[in-house]
């Protein structure tokens, strides 16, 4: 058989890691450049919300200390790291992207955060995001608007549009995003990265700014599966402070990795391939659709059996979803009331009392959209609506997962677009909530069963003379995210779509790392 | 007059405190003081304005209109008052558990402590932050669950119970709703008019709040701030919710005692209602003798003992009943009413406007509560004795029954008391000894029998002293506040031999002691002699002021008798 080795997207974290272990490239080096890269494109992108530069350099001189005096260097030595401004920093700070939180500096590290540093990564910033991660497109950030680096015209996505941009624009190696409802997933389609979005429980929520706290999952945007498998071996596993983190095992994600050399051209022979029926009908962009078919075409190439699954319950996930999300988001947000910490509204004649005080705290601190959300997650868990909304959205919940987890009884893998278009023009969706809802479509399902996913480039469309990337999305089974990342790497390593062209600010920069 | 000026000051304070929700009354300078300096962390500027005035208004317009219902009912008070109406009481209370840290974060479960020191991200509600559960805590709640004859739930679980209010850091309690751990209970009582069993709706885990202590002025109404300690938020709370049994004050007054004594035995809690780590919370109503149907229900707030639970309980069945009489039944309405100590009456906090709605929903931060039957054997094993085994156990010691509810009744003194029988003391004597000048000294002291010196065995040998006649019994009562001290600790034998105090029963000693007295009163030997019998006594009291009380009195007086008897008889031959 002949071995099939097209543009393969290498590791970059690898190459960080071993430039720093060996000395080639101290880790203030590496730092320096990616802060060079973040400042000279940050005027188009906007993804940054802080830049922990000093910092940042500091951790980066830390590490080559370590290195220098013999110890081993860490699996992410030296690799500079972005964190969606969700995740808890301790002392760094952390807003949400709302004002409620405008000068909050955790007292703590998320979990994730703490076990990135102590493998030796170097945090360089907080990305943008939309408020309390509510929003699909970063628009609804109180801060900025950050821009699609393949054209500063569109959105990134969301709610890590920030995490995403950053990645794609080379700003930093890697990045952290939280995904509720595809957060993380979208927005890597959106920009032509790989994002990742673990089994629920994976990675410890200790630090993550809560949402939906059924649903919210820590997990990284990269360049490559590997660099995604490399993240997550650090990152997962158990943790005594979060009750609802799992205690199975963590494999090496990366064991099943093979480089693209070795993979021969049947190398997904028997895999089993479910696409789903509902994703692919009407409303989904023909570019997106065509990217996806391409795909799949390339799967059966490497032997991958690819049928059609239908799944009845898939139209219902979106609704269950919004009454989820939004009734846990209205009990989240409620600790936002500036009595013990972040934005209180000032002390003025209006805040004569407890009542006001909450009411312009929350009225100043808390944008629109969030407010929407609020409202109709309080209207939910109202007294006489409970069973109607929020108990009929668990049981609606329980037999969309029931019927994901029959299908991947079924087929090794589902597959399905990661949204029904590519990126769209900034303000293009912001004053109808309803379209912005229902671009989620294609993710929400996989939250509500708590299963695995990865959306990895798959090819370009072009929209009004711009190429933007199309992402399909990878589902596995619940914590087999080795295996699903395996198939998702023989995919990017065979298909030669990732790092086959670059987004435009990166045009001419794209040699960060000594090769 | 200064004190009790201060005291009324107090508890206007104390109640209008209450009245922005919470009854824990500390007017306490040390608090405030110390609060300004993590005022950074914790003010919130406040109700004072709004919330605050109305309240006093209410309280002060309903206190007034209160006060002369139960006022004619007084006027009129007889026997057929009672015998036509017929009280219905439920109970909720309020346990703090006495864990080691708090519900769901590793904090101490302290009190007392500086203001907004035992805190950490978790009992704060800082973002991101997340609670993990305390085993602990569940396992207490078994315990109180097995005491109340309980069911345990094999699965549980948790919900959020949502409100705003400046002591609640995340904007929701974590409690249980519609699942609690225990569920379907009794508790037996011992009345005066027998045993009685009232039934135990439920008991569910759930975590206190924050306390708010208002500030810029001596009182409320005056306030310009209110600062929040959370200390106290995050600390675990067992609600323990009674069925309507109970039909008197004394009923209620009764089941409140027996629960805090099986917290207290068992471990569960301290039971201090002074500190607010027990809370009772009573639903009263009335209803014409027969009638099936609940009255009208009016909960009652802010005891803390439960005499006062019992008086402010009296006076709402008044109150409501001298309402229904009067044929102004209408006012009893769904309401919650402050018990005011200093004015001896309950007065409107706020009246209930339809139910409150708490948004319930499961708490997603946790799973589901699991308890195998390992864990519940485990507790059961560890189980110290219920009150009302130890009382049987008395019993059947042949104590009497008023011995036993005294003995009984507080935890350290039972604890007292058998250690002293282990030590070889007759339960009798032991019981004696504890409830008169033990208990005595206790009181005169204010502390409980755990907080004196002397040890259980010093009682024991105390006791073994008297009955083999080395020291007697007036001896030892004036011995024994030095022995309370801790002195006969290291063995009282030893301890009343250096001190000179063993009695004197050397038949020898003791004859030559009377011939002494004899010999020395020449005058009232010859009086005694010529019939004046009654100074026997006289001689008595010379013989023991001479030997500084350590004669044997039996063998002193047998001797005396008898001496006194052969002088008698000499001087009668001589005539």
């Amino acid at each position: 058989m002949r071995t099939v080795c097209a543009a393969a997207q290498a590791s970059l974290l690898k190459s960080i890691q071993q430039n720093v272990a060996t000395k080639q490239q101290s880790a203030v080096e590496v730092t320096q450049a990616y802060l060079q890269q973040l400042k000279s494109v940050e005027g188009q992108v906007h993804s940054f919300l802080t830049v922990n530069e000093e910092r940042a350099l500091a951790q980066a001189a830390a590490v080559d200390a370590a290195i220098a005096r013999g110890e081993a260097a860490g699996p992410l030595a030296g690799v500079p790291i972005a964190i969606k401004d969700s995740i808890c920093t301790a002392g760094l700070r952390t807003t949400a992207g709302s004002r409620v939180l405008d000068s909050y500096l955790p007292p703590f590290d998320a979990t994730a955060v703490a076990r990135l540093k102590a493998a030796g990564a170097v945090l360089i910033g907080k990305t943008n995001l939309d408020e309390f991660c509510m929003g699909s497109s970063t628009e609804n950030s109180a801060y900025q608007v950050t821009r699609n680096p393949w054209d500063t015209a569109r959105v990134p996505g969301g709610s890590s549009g920030g995490s995403a941009a950053a990645v794609a624009a080379r700003q930093c190696a890697a990045a952290l995003g939280s995904d509720t409802g595809g957060s993380i997933r979208q927005p890597a389609h959106f920009c032509g990265v790989v994002g990742l979005k673990p089994s629920y429980g994976r990675i410890s929520r200790f630090g993550l700014i809560a949402y939906g706290s059924s649903l919210d999952c820590i997990g990284p945007l990269t360049h490559s599966v590997e660099d995604a498998a490399r993240l997550l071996n650090v990152m997962a596993g158990p943790d005594s402070s979060d009750a609802t983190c799992s205690k199975e095992a963590v494999p090496d994600f990366t064991a099943q990795l093979q480089p693209a050399g070795a993979l021969n051209d049947k190398c997904l022979a028997g895999l089993r391939v479910g696409l789903i029926s509902q994703t692919i009908g009407e409303g989904v962009a023909p570019g997106v659709m065509g990217a996806v078919n391409g795909a799949l075409q390339h799967l059966q190439q490497l032997g991958a059996e690819v049928e059609e699954v239908s799944l009845p319950t898939f139209d219902l996930g979106l609704p269950a979803y919004y009454v989820l999300a939004l009734s846990e988001a209205s009990s989240n947000l409620s600790r936002y009331d500036g009595v013990r910490y972040g934005q209180r509204a000032s002390d003025d004649a209006a805040a004569r009392d407890l009542r006001h005080m909450y009411a312009n705290t929350r009225g100043a601190g808390l944008g629109p959209e969030v407010k929407r959300r609020i409202l109709m997650g309080s209207y939910a868990l109202s007294a006489g609506y409970y069973d109607a909304y929020y108990k009929r959205a668990q049981q609606v919940r329980t037999l969309v997962q029931q019927e994901l987890q029959a299908a991947l009884q079924q087929y090794d893998v589902l597959l399905c677009p990661t949204a029904p278009t590519p990126a769209y023009k900034i303000g293009e969706k912001s004053s109808d909530p309803l379209a912005m809802y229902k671009g989620d479509l294609m993710t929400i399902n996989i939250n509500l069963a708590g299963l695995p996913a990865v959306t990895v480039p798959c090819g370009f469309t072009e929209e009004a003379g711009v190429q933007l990337p199309v992402g399909v999305q990878f589902v596995g089974r619940m914590f087999e995210e080795a295996s699903l990342l395996r198939v998702a790497h023989v995919y990017e390593q065979t298909a030669g779509v990732a790092g086959s062209a670059q987004p435009q600010v990166v045009a001419g920069r794209e040699q960060l790392v000594a090769a | 007059m200064k004190a009790s000026a201060l005291r009324q000051g107090q508890c206007v304070v104390g109640q209008l405190f209450t009245a922005a929700h919470r009854a824990r009354v500390q007017p306490d300078g040390r608090l405030l003081r110390a609060s300004r300096a993590t005022s950074q962390l914790a003010a919130s500027h406040t109700p004072a304005a709004e919330l605050v005035a109305p309240t006093r208004r209410r309280i002060c317009q309903a206190a007034a209109a209160a006060a002369a219902a139960p006022a004619a009912a007084a006027a009129a008070a007889d026997t057929s008052v009672a015998q036509e109406y017929e009280a219905v009481i439920g109970i909720e209370t309020h346990v703090q558990l006495l864990t080691r840290t708090k519900a769901f974060c590793s904090c101490p479960n302290q009190y007392g402590d500086e203001p907004n020191t035992n805190i950490c991200p978790v009992c704060m509600g800082h973002p991101g932050s997340l609670p993990m559960l305390n085993q602990e805590a569940v396992n207490l709640a078994i315990r109180a669950g097995i005491a109340l004859n309980a069911n345990i739930a094999r699965r549980s679980k948790f919900d959020r119970k949502q409100y705003f209010y400046a002591d609640l850091p995340k904007g929701y309690q974590i409690s249980q709703y519609d699942v609690p751990v225990c569920s379907a209970g009794f508790l037996e009582v011992d009345t005066p008019e027998g045993v009685k069993r009232f039934g135990i709706t439920r008991a569910h885990l759930e975590e206190d709040a924050g306390k708010n202590v208002h500030g810029g002025a001596d009182s409320l109404s005056g306030s310009s701030h209110t600062l929040v300690d959370f200390n106290r938020a995050g600390v675990p709370l067992l609600e323990i919710v009674s069925e309507p049994d109970m039909r008197s004050a004394r009923d209620a007054a009764a089941y409140g005692a027996e629960l805090r004594r099986i917290c207290r035995f068992l471990g569960i809690s301290d039971g201090n209602m002074a500190e607010g780590s027990m809370r009772c919370d009573v639903n009263v109503s009335v209803r014409p003798k027969g009638q099936e149907q609940f009255g009208m229900k009016v909960e009652v707030k802010n005891m803390n003992s439960f005499s006062n639970m019992q008086k402010a309980i009296e006076f709402e069945i008044e109150r409501q009943v001298s309402l229904l009489q009067a044929g102004r039944g209408a006012e009893v309405v769904q309401e919650t009413r402050l018990w005011d100590e200093g004015r001896q009456e309950t007065s409107s906090m706020r009246t209930k406007e339809g139910l409150a709605d708490y948004r319930y929903f499961p708490e997603p931060d946790l799973p589901d509560l699991e308890i195998t039957e390992q864990q519940i054997e485990q507790v059961k094993a560890s189980m110290a004795e219920l009150p009302v085994a130890k009382r049987e156990r008395y019993l059947s010691l042949g104590l009497p029954k008023a011995d036993v509810l005294i003995l009984a009744d507080e935890l350290a003194t039972a604890d007292f008391f058998d250690a002293a029988m282990a030590a070889g003391a007759p339960a009798k004597a032991a019981a004696n000894w504890i409830m008169g000048d033990i208990m005595a000294a206790c009181k005169e002291r204010k502390m409980g029998m755990d907080g004196l010196a002397i040890t259980p065995g010093a009682l024991a040998e105390m006791i073994t002293l008297i009955e083999g006649g080395t020291i007697s019994g007036k001896i030892a009562k004036d011995v024994l506040p030095r022995l309370l001290d801790g002195e006969g600790n290291a063995g009282v034998k030893a301890f009343v031999e250096k001190e000179g105090l063993v009695q004197i029963s050397d038949e020898s000693a003791v004859e030559a002691m009377v011939d002494a007295v004899l010999a020395a009163n020449p005058n009232q030997l010859a009086q005694y002699c010529s019939g004046k019998t009654k100074l026997a006594g006289f001689f008595t009291g010379q013989v023991m002021k001479e030997s500084a009380g350590r004669v044997n009195p039996g063998l002193m007086n047998k001797i005396l008798m008898k001496k006194l008897a052969a002088a008698a008889a000499a001087a009668a031959e001589a005539a």
